[in-house]
């Protein structure tokens, strides 16, 4: 499991020099809600969960990954780029006119990208239709959406809580990075979520608490929201944003702001130092023993 | 050509926010979480007790401002264009309207000047869905004083007002005596075709940034020897019938500019007038049935065709020339 983990996080340490790669580059971007949900995207895309043929990205047995947070473009941009759907080269071009990676993403440009996002709450209720097509149409594959925790502040979010509840689409699982920060501020002052957890059990759903930036607790909370049949399930990441990157984390004010020349390599050194990293480093796995921390809440 | 200063059109509604907040305890100021981009921070640090954060929900934020509106208050709700014409439109129609409610909205980051941040963020269709609505009036300012103007008139202003400014820094032509009136088209340079014996070429009836853009475009056709009246058609329900009427009897050719969609916006507006009250020859300017996408904004106003050349050659077109 060392050995698994390792290799993930090595993933993770790639993706975010990415993420803040291109947006230092281009001048212009949202870091901070890219670097807090690294682990949960790369847990999913490298850590076997998600079925999908970079070499055929239309293939009709995938699953679906719907981003629902539009802003966290540059996270999907740099693991598709890394998974093999076009070239990292592309990255360099992020939010220049013409690029296949625009400023929010547009999915028909884009190999590999399910559904364009750039408007808060909208991709829960896409998830729960394509649900609804693979369950018509025989397909067994599972449909994954991430949300911010400030979009749940939409209401149309809880309309999709409501139907994937109602319909028991248990091949819908939902992403929520808990990061605790939105634009102006925190999520606590401005609209708080209350307990989360327990907001979506009232609602029927499954939920999965987990730490959103240990990687193999995510792909352990995968596995386990795979196995549970009969209602949607919520992964609830606690995260960081900004995380692993010292002067972003937790300051709403990188929400939307790109580094500039010597923030960038400051950002890139502490990436590379594995900035909040080491704990995973120094400990020692052992991977019979190693159960995921993540809490079920059963229906 | 004469060297302006640029300020953001957003610096106006903020400085008019807080004047107003100063001046009437009845003044509400509702954010959707985008406060540091409208400039409704400002209102949020001086006046906190006029200020509301409804965090990302627009259509909760109208619905309280409509409330507000019938006990009473000025509410101004302010987030970006696409998502407060667009997420809240029901609301707008049903509650806001319908009720003739005295509910202000400001449209931030609207047109192509989102540059970078792509398609999903520039409003290029909300002139189009605010102005079908019964009841609405809706302005588009030039440059950030007439944003203020804009901002402290819709106050006093009965009823619901869409208020409608983009991202950039643009060059500030209006001084503070420049007149603004909602309702009353503003005569920028050219023949004053509302007085009697004056006569033109070509008018041209721009707003936002493009009003900048047109009179470029008519110095340009003076030195040909082609002469246009320009005017800041800002407010463009209601329109100034008045000045279109003036303008279709004596100019050969009326272009319209704007920084939206050609389908029902500003020019959209003003055909739908004249081809029945006084058909005229005309050309629209403006975004031709497609999505932006990221860019610089000089890239894309070059792409999507939004620069003085493009009015000067559509006026030259339509004249023959
Ligand atoms: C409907 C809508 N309203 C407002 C915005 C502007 N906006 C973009 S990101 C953001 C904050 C998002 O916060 P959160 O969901 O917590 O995202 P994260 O912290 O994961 O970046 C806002 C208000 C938007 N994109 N869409
Ligand atoms: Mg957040």
């Amino acid at each position: 499991m060392t050995e698994e983990r390792e290799r993930l996080m090595a993933i993770c340490r790639q993706v975010r020099s990415d993420i803040v790669s291109m947006i230092g580059k281009a001048g212009s971007g949202h870091p901070g809600g890219s670097l807090s949900a690294t682990e949960l995207v790369c847990g999913l895309y490298f850590g076997g969960i998600l079925k999908y043929r970079p070499e055929d990205p239309e293939w009709e047995g995938r699953d679906r990954f719907i981003l629902s947070k539009g802003h966290a473009g540059p996270l999907l941009y740099s693991v598709l780029a890394r998974a093999g759907f076009y070239s990292p080269d592309e990255m360099q071009h992020l939010r220049e006119l013409g690029s296949i990676l625009q400023g929010h993403p547009h999915a028909e440009r884009i190999p590999g990208f399910e559904c364009s996002a750039g408007s808060l709450g909208q991709g829960l209720s896409v998830a729960n239709g394509l649900a609804f097509a693979f369950r018509r149409t025989g397909h067994p594959g599972r449909v994954y959406c991430l949300m911010g925790d400030g979009e749940l502040q939409e209401g149309s979010v809880w309309e999709a809580v409501m139907t994937a509840a109602q319909h028991h689409l248990d091949n819908v699982c939902a992403l929520v990075d808990y990061n605790h920060v939105q634009l102006d501020d925190t999520v606590e002052n401005i609209k708080a979520l209350g307990d989360l957890c327990e907001k979506f059990t009232d609602f029927g759903w499954n939920a999965i608490e987990v730490d959103g930036h240990d990687v193999i607790n995510v792909v352990e909370a995968y596995k386990i929201a795979e196995a549970l049949k009969g209602a949607p399930t919520v992964i609830i990441a606690n995260t960081v944003k900004g995380k692993g990157v010292s002067y972003m984390e937790g300051d709403p004010a990188w929400h939307g702001t790109a580094p500039n020349a010597e923030q960038l390599e400051r950002a890139l050194s502490d990436i590379a130092g594995g900035n909040g990293f080491e704990k995973y480093l120094e400990e020692d796995y052992d991977s019979e023993e190693e159960a995921p921390e993540g809490e079920v809440s059963p229906l | 050509m004469k060297e302006y200063k640029a300020v953001p059109m957003r610096d106006g509604y903020g400085n008019a926010l807080l004047k107003l907040c100063a001046a009437d305890p009845k003044v509400m100021v509702l954010d959707a979480d985008v406060a540091k981009s409208t400039r409704t921070d400002w209102i949020k640090k001086e006046y906190p007790d006029h200020f509301l954060d409804m965090g990302i929900s627009e259509q909760d934020m109208v619905g309280t401002a409509s409330g507000m509106a019938l006990g009473g208050l000025i509410p101004f709700c302010s987030t970006y264009g696409v998502f407060l014409a667009g997420r809240a439109w029901d609301q707008i129609r049903t509650t806001v309207c319908y009720n003739n409610l005295n509910v202000k909205l400001g449209g931030a980051h609207a047109g192509l000047s989102v540059g970078r941040d792509g398609a999903t963020h520039q409003a290029l269709e909300d002139v189009a869905i605010m102005r079908v609505l019964p009841n609405m009036t809706v302005v588009v300012p030039c440059d950030s004083l007439e944003t203020e103007k804009a901002t402290l008139a819709a106050a006093a202003y009965p009823g619901p007002v869409y208020l409608r400014f983009g991202r950039e820094a643009v060059p500030v032509i209006t001084d503070e005596d420049t007149e603004f009136e909602i309702g009353r088209a503003r005569h920028v340079s050219g023949p004053e075709l509302r007085n009697a014996g004056e006569i033109a070429d070509a008018a041209i009836f721009a707003n936002g940034p493009m009003v900048r853009e047109a009179a470029i475009a008519a110095e340009k056709l003076a030195a040909e020897g082609i002469t246009a009246a320009v005017y800041d058609l800002h407010t463009v329900k209601p329109l100034d019938e008045e000045a279109l009427l003036a303008a279709a009897e004596s100019a050969k050719v009326i272009v319209t500019a704007e920084e939206h969609q050609l389908a029902g916006g500003m020019g959209g507006a003003v055909s739908e007038f004249l081809s029945v009250r006084h058909p005229v020859l005309m050309r629209m300017i403006g975004v031709d049935d497609s999505f932006g996408e990221s860019g610089s904004p000089d890239q894309l106003y070059d792409k999507y065709g939004l620069r003085a050349e493009n009015i000067a050659a559509a006026a030259r077109g339509a004249l023959g020339r």
